[in-house]
């Protein structure tokens, strides 16, 4: 018994000092769950990784791995990572929950970061943004700006994340317009511009002219340009490359000043794991410049909006507001609390439609 | 002038050589790509075809994984090739794969919590009688109403999507899984749990069942009737049929048999590996299958050797992918080459190279 521990300190021994030499540089490993070109989601990822090549320069070495299904492969594309001598690895979709746990307890010396889940453990944090702030601010736009009261939503997966979405921008967009009501299309997908489009154009023919998307392809600008007089919001990138029009703003993820600082965290040794959850306050959220399309007053009103939530003095998700079966949710002036927007499994009333399951 | 002959029989010294001509070949325009990439070839391919099996970083992990990969793609196209031995085209065997992972983990989250030596045995029964029935659609459409399997079996693979998303949101769900979608992990569910039999060599029962259908299979070719019936309904229909093959029974069994396995592999996946039922689950082993069936031949040991070879490229091009910042696309071109190449040298078996002048007749 004795000898063995004394081997194996031994072996802990050695494995640290050839660590030492190897890391010099702290070694930073993303997993996309799209190509770094998707021009939306995993795009942003990469620019943040970008971000922390430049931050660090000689000091850091990023590796990433781009198209990974959430499946078994996620497990063996973040082992092989650690096994890489990954230093941080960050895992950028909700799919990667459970692989991530896993690998995560086979390599305690290792941090993990997983953007959008819920479980945490020793060495992994999680990390996300309060994107349903941009979606209040996008909402108002919808609201005034259809012309028809037709606002078509493409929903990725009908979880909480893009509920939270869908709930924020109906609740804004009523605000405006009275009058307005969103169809929901469910494409199943995170990015599949094929389906994006085909649920872009569905929902044009059916009247709407906003198209809002909560899914990583410029598919549905795409699709909207063509349709002509049907405007969009770019989805976790600008997309400005469809401005001023079919995309009159964008909700920007921005991830940059967080993988920095989570980067400097292991250089330091002072990273802990947290649970991260910010919002347009602290720049997670960008809201996309508001383009020309948008009437001055209207852009002046969805700018007060984003300051108001920027300094804290409101909450978009306000009360009074009712559950769609009509039972009480917030009472007038109450705010939702974090535990119940992150397992949100409801939608607001009004929302017309079910949510699947 | 280069003349094609056609041989009076399949050259058996060009059938074993072709798949090695077309590993090479894979490998000659694979570096010329890497290369036009700005990546050193010579890693790039040592990265994907060497690193995974004997890298001393990752060879530990890595080789296991291979058998990991390997056996769903290995059970699923050793069903596959009966069929397209006897003419009978399932091209849907995922959806085959998708129905039988979520019967059996159906019948395994309806146990929970209880703790039972049959529990896992039943679930096996139930992810191939899943797989089975699913191939069942197709196989009685076609045999009653002469439909074609081809487009029913991959049409059902989209059906069978849509009931995995409305299982991973709806009734297989985890109730402790704050609203999110995806079953309970079968990791934390032992009697449920397809573990690794023997720790870190990647052995599972998916893995055990691979091996024992790929020696059936052999069996069933080489010295059985049915193997005979069904290589005699593929390469000659009318003498099959004189010859008291009933058309009917050997399009059911081929697809029962192929649907089946595939319900296997699935069940054997969502247990392990994959560990739950989620939206995304289901990543294209029974679209790879098809190209494992023919990559090895349609005999049950080539695909053996395929299916490990598949996997090799799918591992090594992971490592390639991040360790050398090669797009995954460039990965996807790299597989599809060893395809195109295979199909290409395979002229070769079927037909002589002649040089100089033709002769005048």
């Amino acid at each position: 018994m004795k000898r063995r521990t004394i081997l194996a300190g031994a072996v802990a021994a050695l494995a640290m000092t050839s660590g030492a030499f190897a890391e010099d540089k702290t070694k930073v490993g993303f997993v996309y769950i799209g190509p770094v070109g998707d021009g939306g989601w995993t795009y942003e990822h990469d620019q943040g990784r970008l971000a922390v090549e430049k931050e660090f320069g000689d000091k850091v070495e990023t590796i990433y791995q781009e198209n990974v299904p959430e499946s078994a492969d996620a497990e063996r594309v973040i082992t092989q990572m650690a096994l890489s001598g990954a230093d941080l690895i960050f895992t950028t979709s909700f799919g990667y929950m459970d692989p991530t746990l896993a690998v995560a307890a086979k390599f305690p010396n290792v941090k993990f970061e997983h953007a959008t889940g819920f479980k945490r453990a020793d060495n992994v944090s999680t990390y996300s943004a309060r994107f349903y702030e941009g979606r209040a601010v996008q909402g108002h736009i919808a609201g005034k700006m259809t012309k028809t009261n037709k606002v078509g939503y493409i929903g990725s997966f009908p979880i909480p994340e893009v509920i939270r979405g869908i709930n924020s921008a109906y609740i804004h967009a009523k605000k405006a317009n009275p009058d307005v009501e969103f169809s929901v299309v469910w494409a199943y997908t995170w990015f599949d511009p094929a389906k994006e489009a085909d649920a872009a154009t569905a929902l044009i023919e059916q009247g709407a002219d906003v198209i809002l998307q909560h899914t990583d392809s410029t598919a549905p600008q795409a699709a909207a340009q063509k349709a002509g007089n049907v405007i969009t919001f770019g989805q976790a990138s600008d997309m400005s490359e469809y401005a001023p029009m079919p995309r009159v703003s964008s909700i920007i993820d921005n991830w940059g000043p967080y993988y920095i600082a989570r980067t400097k965290a292991v250089m330091d040794g002072t990273w802990e794991s947290t649970d991260t959850w910010d919002g347009i306050a602290p720049g997670m959220v960008g809201i996309g410049e508001i383009s020309d399309a948008v009437p001055a007053d209207v852009k002046a009103e969805a700018l007060a909006l984003k300051d108001s939530i920027a300094d804290g003095s409101y909450m978009p998700f306000t009360g009074p507001l009712k559950k769609q079966d009509g039972s009480d949710w917030l009472a007038d002036g109450e705010t939702a609390d974090d535990g119940t927007l992150a397992g949100m499994n409801f939608y607001v009333e009004g929302i017309k439609g079910d949510i699947p399951n | 002038m280069i003349t094609l002959e056609k041989r009076p029989q399949p050259s058996k010294l060009w059938t074993a050589i072709t798949p090695v001509l077309a590993v090479i070949a894979t490998m000659i325009a694979g570096g010329l790509m890497f290369a036009l990439l700005g990546k050193d070839p010579f890693i790039a391919i040592r990265t994907i075809f060497w690193d995974p099996l004997f890298n001393e970083q990752f060879a530990a992990f890595s080789r296991p994984q291979l058998l990991v990969k390997a056996a769903p793609l290995i059970l699923i196209a050793t069903g596959l090739a009966m069929g397209f031995r006897a003419g009978v085209w399932n091209i849907g065997a995922e959806g085959q794969y998708i129905m039988g992972a979520i019967s059996g983990a159906a019948v395994g989250l309806a146990f929970h919590p209880t703790e039972s030596v049959f529990i896992f045995p039943l679930m096996v029964a139930a992810g191939a009688l899943g797989g089975f029935l699913w191939a069942m659609i197709p196989g009685i459409l076609k045999v009653r109403f002469h439909t074609n399997e081809i487009l029913v079996s991959l049409l059902l693979v989209y059906v069978a999507e849509f009931i995995l998303a409305s299982m991973a949101l709806g009734a297989l769900r985890n109730p402790e899984g704050n609203g999110f979608p995806g079953s309970r992990n079968f990791k934390e569910y032992p009697s449920a749990f397809n573990a690794e039999l023997l720790p870190n060599t990647g052995l599972h029962w998916g893995v055990v069942a691979a091996i024992v259908a790929v020696i059936f299979a052999y069996i069933l070719f080489s010295k059985h009737m049915m193997g005979f019936h069904i290589r005699l309904a593929g390469q000659a229909p009318k003498a099959a049929r004189f010859g008291g093959v009933e058309p009917a029974r050997l399009i059911l069994f081929c697809l029962g048999t192929s649907g089946a396995l595939a319900g296997l592999a699935g069940l054997f996946e969502v247990s392990g590996p994959a560990g739950q039922i989620s939206i995304d689950f289901n990543v294209g082993y029974g679209f790879t299958a098809i190209i494992v069936a023919f990559l090895g031949r349609l005999n049950p040991i080539g695909i053996l050797l395929a299916g490990l070879l598949m996997a090799l490229t799918y591992i090594g091009g992971e490592l390639a992918s991040f360790m050398l910042g090669v797009p995954s696309a460039a990965i996807q071109a790299f597989q599809g080459m060893l395809l195109f190449f295979l199909l290409a040298v395979d002229v070769l078996t079927n037909y002589r190279i002649r040089f100089g002048k033709r002769e005048v007749v």
